[in-house]
């Protein structure tokens, strides 16, 4: 399989195109596991308000890439920059304060909170600290105003006193976005959305994705190839740890080496 | 400090070392294989100790109370795995610390109800009951050196069998990862309950040999379990090696630490410990 | 989980409180004989329920599956003996701030080496600092050493030269420990409640999640167990003063372990669940010790059966009658 490796370490191939302020950036991103390097040398930008996929196949990095990028994993070489601070070797939490929102490949939320108390302990990500102990966490009215607004977005407004564990697997799909929207995040990391959804699952999650493309800067982590073209406008592929390819997604259909690397099997029908 | 007398304490030392690492070795490999806490660890030291009091006076000799609490120590902790621990292998680790402290309960009053709450002292055999003199102050007794000698001789044996073995294979494989085991198609139940019984055999083994050293009494399990802890703490849990060196250096800080610090010798292992977990948290070997 | 209660079971612990409230009154007529005894016996109770209810913070809204928490528990008890003046009342509003704060102080380094270690290694690492406070009191001659401590004179609850009450009436003192009692439950239940408690609740399900949310977890979970731990002393420095003795025994890891079989006897998460496991399990010993000399043996029997048939403890049977408003935490991976 010949590899061309197309990151080079300062612009992405869309820069000259597109002048929508960079939101974040990965410089040389590395990360090995004793001899096993699970993501190598990846540059990436990622603009405002720009829906960007990571694609690529089991085992590529991909979700090597979306630790590193929040802070659960420390890259061994390269940098993370994130409205121009360097932000590399910044903890989780921290980074998740700064605003980059993070949501999991595997259902995260607290079940047996309702859906507004998980929204609302991710909006209590806001306040300044949570080492608040008389009022109670109801009585903060800025935090429910947020966790509000959040459940509206993804959808679960009619569900907002529902414990979260009674509600369908779809329903807590959403209900994750809806905690990493809750925070207040400046940019969206989706570490496969539409993960293990039905098909009638699958299309309300596109349009709320869609929906969330026009107002945030949104990195997709996704199989499922039909909703990443229907979504993204900038295409990363993956393999072996490895950026092959990233730029626009017409481009990326129409390279040859994406084709053969990754394209080829997945998706015979583009 | 002269050369004789820091000699007994390091030779002190390391049979203390070696004598926890015999204890040691089966808790950390029945956490790290079966995935199981087990606070009742310490009773089968209790029980060897007690067997080998109760069976040396009804038998006359210490020899034969060793070798038959071995296997006795071995039976019971294969009933206690098949009708107990079996069910928690899929419970979280409260619930078998919950269960193992309820065992506890009842070890210890079962052993009140058999053998009462007095002390009792453990004759040493009349083949090792004789002492090496260093100078004109100085011996060192024969049978710590005995005891030393059967626990190294234990230790290599368990090293043999874990890296030499086919049995020894799956072991490794279990301590390494859980999940593999069932993968490879080994019979899980056949090691849970063979890795049980032997830990509990050591143990037993343990307390029998060390009874004469040490004399038997009541709750003598649990300081042993405790300080065990910290060595597979120290160690890393389910890492053979790392029980090894956590029970020498533990052996030996415990001992110096009497030398040194009287007034806060139970202390040092435990600052040892908090040293250890500063510099890493998840032990030596993990 | 909401912060509320159903209300036939709220009605019920209601009641319950309501008897102990009374029970001085009605007691002595009920049990002309063993009436002393047994308001004793409820005074301890509620004193060991206060220490419950502080451990289930730490076991189970925090997760952190502590087997070394009677160690604070014994320094709050040791604090009032080595504070107390040999013949003489301490002054309460000076021993009980500077109990509490020593044991804080406690609660902080240990937690702080603890934290750092998860799981099993949690459970390892808080017994073997328990028993390290067990030592420095069992192997020094801090207080007495083995043989323990004697506080003379109770300390004095007095502003400006008048006694509010009286700690050496047993009465006076039963409603003192009741009034604490009562207040610590909704001490706990405004923690909860407040965006801590939320935090803290959530990291005992799930913390890599709440660290994802922007939380750093290490640091809410070092002020659980500091909480926890004070509580526990307060509740030493009770059982301290009522006994007027502390000896090591107090720290040892049994009675760590005792505590640790109320809070899951009750079921452990709900704060009322652990006081119920107090009195269950405490007037289960006083059977036990009335059937046989070797009641320790049953009660070895009634925690394995807890554990195979009660996964969920009282509390959790309770609210399966009562009608839970909510279904329970699932399993998490």
């Amino acid at each position: 399989m010949s590899v061309m490796i197309k990151s080079a370490p300062e612009a992405a191939p869309e820069a000259a195109t597109d002048d929508r302020p960079t939101v974040l950036e990965t410089r040389g991103l590395t990360k090995a596991f004793g001899g096993l390097v699970a993501v190598n040398n990846a540059s990436l930008l990622f603009r405002e308000r720009q829906t960007h996929a990571i694609i690529g196949p089991n085992g590529a990095g991909k979700s090597t890439f979306v630790h590193l990028l929040t802070g659960h994993l420390s890259p061994s070489g390269g940098q993370v920059l994130f409205m121009g601070a360097d932000i590399t070797h910044q903890p989780a939490h921290k980074v998740a304060r700064l605003g980059i929102g993070r949501s999991y490949q595997k259902t995260n939320v607290f079940p047996s909170f309702t859906c507004f108390e998980n929204c609302r302990l991710a909006a209590q990500s806001r306040l300044s600290t949570s080492m608040r102990f008389l009022r109670p966490a109801k009585a903060y009215r800025e935090t429910n105003d947020l966790a509000d607004w959040a459940l509206d977005l993804c959808g679960l407004k009619l569900r907002r006193d529902r414990i979260a564990a009674s509600m369908s697997y779809g329903e807590q799909r959403q209900l994750e976005i809806g905690m990493v929207l809750a925070t207040g995040p400046k940019v969206l990391v989706l570490d496969e959305p539409l993960a293990g959804m039905g098909k009638e699952e699958s299309e309300m999650m596109v349009g709320l994705l869609k929906e969330l493309g026009t107002r945030f800067p949104l990195i997709l982590i996704e199989h499922d190839m039909d909703a990443v073209f229907s979504l993204a406008e900038v295409l990363t592929v993956m393999v072996n740890g490895t950026v092959i390819e990233s730029g626009p997604v017409e481009a990326i259909r129409a390279s040859q080496a994406v084709q053969d690397a990754y394209l080829g099997d997945g998706a015979e029908a583009y | 400090m002269d050369f004789w007398f820091s000699l007994i304490q390091i030779l002190n030392g390391v049979q203390y070392g070696l004598l926890l690492f015999l204890v040691a070795s089966g808790l950390t490999l029945i956490f790290g294989i079966m995935g199981i806490i087990n606070l009742a660890h310490g009773s089968f030291y209790m029980l060897g100790a007690y067997l080998a009091y109760w069976l040396a006076a009804k038998t006359g000799s210490l020899t034969m109370a060793v070798a038959l609490s071995l296997p006795i120590a071995a039976l019971v902790g294969y009933v206690i795995e098949s009708l107990l621990v079996r069910t928690l292998y899929r419970r979280d680790h409260l619930d078998q610390v919950l269960l193992t402290y309820g065992l506890i309960l009842i070890f210890n009053e079962s052993q009140r109800m058999l053998w009462g709450s007095d002390v009792h002292g453990v004759q040493v055999p009349a083949l090792l009951d004789w002492s090496i003199r260093l100078n004109e102050t100085l011996s060192y007794p024969v049978y710590r050196l005995a005891v030393s000698g059967v626990c190294a001789v234990l230790a290599v044996g368990m090293w043999v069998v874990i890296q030499r073995t086919r049995f020894g294979m799956w072991v490794r494989a279990g301590a390494s990862n859980r999940e593999m085991v069932a993968a490879l198609g080994i019979d899980v139940k056949l090691l849970f309950g063979v890795v049980f019984a032997a830990g509990a055999a050591l143990a037993g083994l343990s307390g029998a040999i060390a009874a004469p050293m040490n004399s038997v009494y009541p709750g003598m399990g649990e300081s042993v379990l405790i300080i065990c802890f910290v060595v597979v703490v120290i160690g890393g849990v389910g890492s053979i090696k790392g029980a090894f060196l956590g029970a020498l250096l533990i052996g030996l800080a415990d001992t110096f630490g009497k030398v040194f610090v009287p007034d806060f010798a139970s202390f040092t292992v435990y600052a040892v410990m908090a040293a250890v977990l500063l510099w890493k948290p998840r032990g030596l070997f993990a | 989980m909401t912060d509320r209660l159903p209300r036939p079971l709220a009605l019920l612990l209601l009641a319950l409180l309501a008897v102990l409230v009374l029970y001085p009154l009605f007691g002595p007529m009920l049990f002309p004989e063993k009436h002393t005894f047994l308001l004793q016996k409820l005074t301890g109770i509620m004193i060991l329920a206060i220490l419950a209810m502080s451990l289930d913070l730490l076991v189970g809204v925090a997760g952190l599956v502590s087997l070394g928490h009677a160690a604070f528990f014994g320094l709050g008890g040791y604090m009032l003996a080595i504070l107390s003046p040999q013949y003489d009342a301490a002054n309460i509003w000076v021993v009980l701030p500077l109990a509490l704060l020593a044991v804080a102080g406690a609660a902080a380094l240990v937690g702080f080496l603890s934290i750092r270690t998860s799981g099993i290694y949690f459970i390892m690492v808080t017994l073997a600092f328990g028993q390290m406070g067990f030592y420095l009191f069992n192997d020094t001659k801090l207080a007495g050493g083995s043989d323990g401590a004697y506080i003379m004179v109770k300390p004095a609850v007095e502003i400006a030269g008048y006694a509010l009450v009286k700690l050496g009436s047993k009465q006076s003192f039963y409603y003192v420990v009741l009034g604490l009692f009562v207040g610590v439950y909704f001490f706990f239940r405004m923690l909860l409640a407040s965006p801590f408690g939320r935090v803290v609740r959530a990291i005992g399900v799930n913390e890599n999640r709440v660290r994802g949310l922007g939380f750093n977890p290490a640091l809410y979970k070092l002020v659980a167990f500091t909480i926890g731990g004070t509580v526990a002393g307060l509740s030493g420095f009770l059982a301290a003063t009522q006994y007027g003795f502390v000896n090591p025994s107090m720290l040892s890891w049994h009675h760590s372990g005792e505590a640790l079989v109320m809070v899951i006897l009750g079921g452990m998460g709900t704060l009322f669940g652990p006081v119920l496991g107090a009195f269950v399990f405490e007037l289960a010993r006083l059977g036990f010790e009335s059937m046989t000399e070797h009641w320790l043996a049953l009660m070895g029997a009634m925690v394995i059966a807890i554990v195979l048939l009660l996964p969920k403890g009282l509390a959790g049977l309770l609210l399966q009658v009562f009608g839970d408003p909510e279904p329970k935490a699932e399993e998490e991976e």
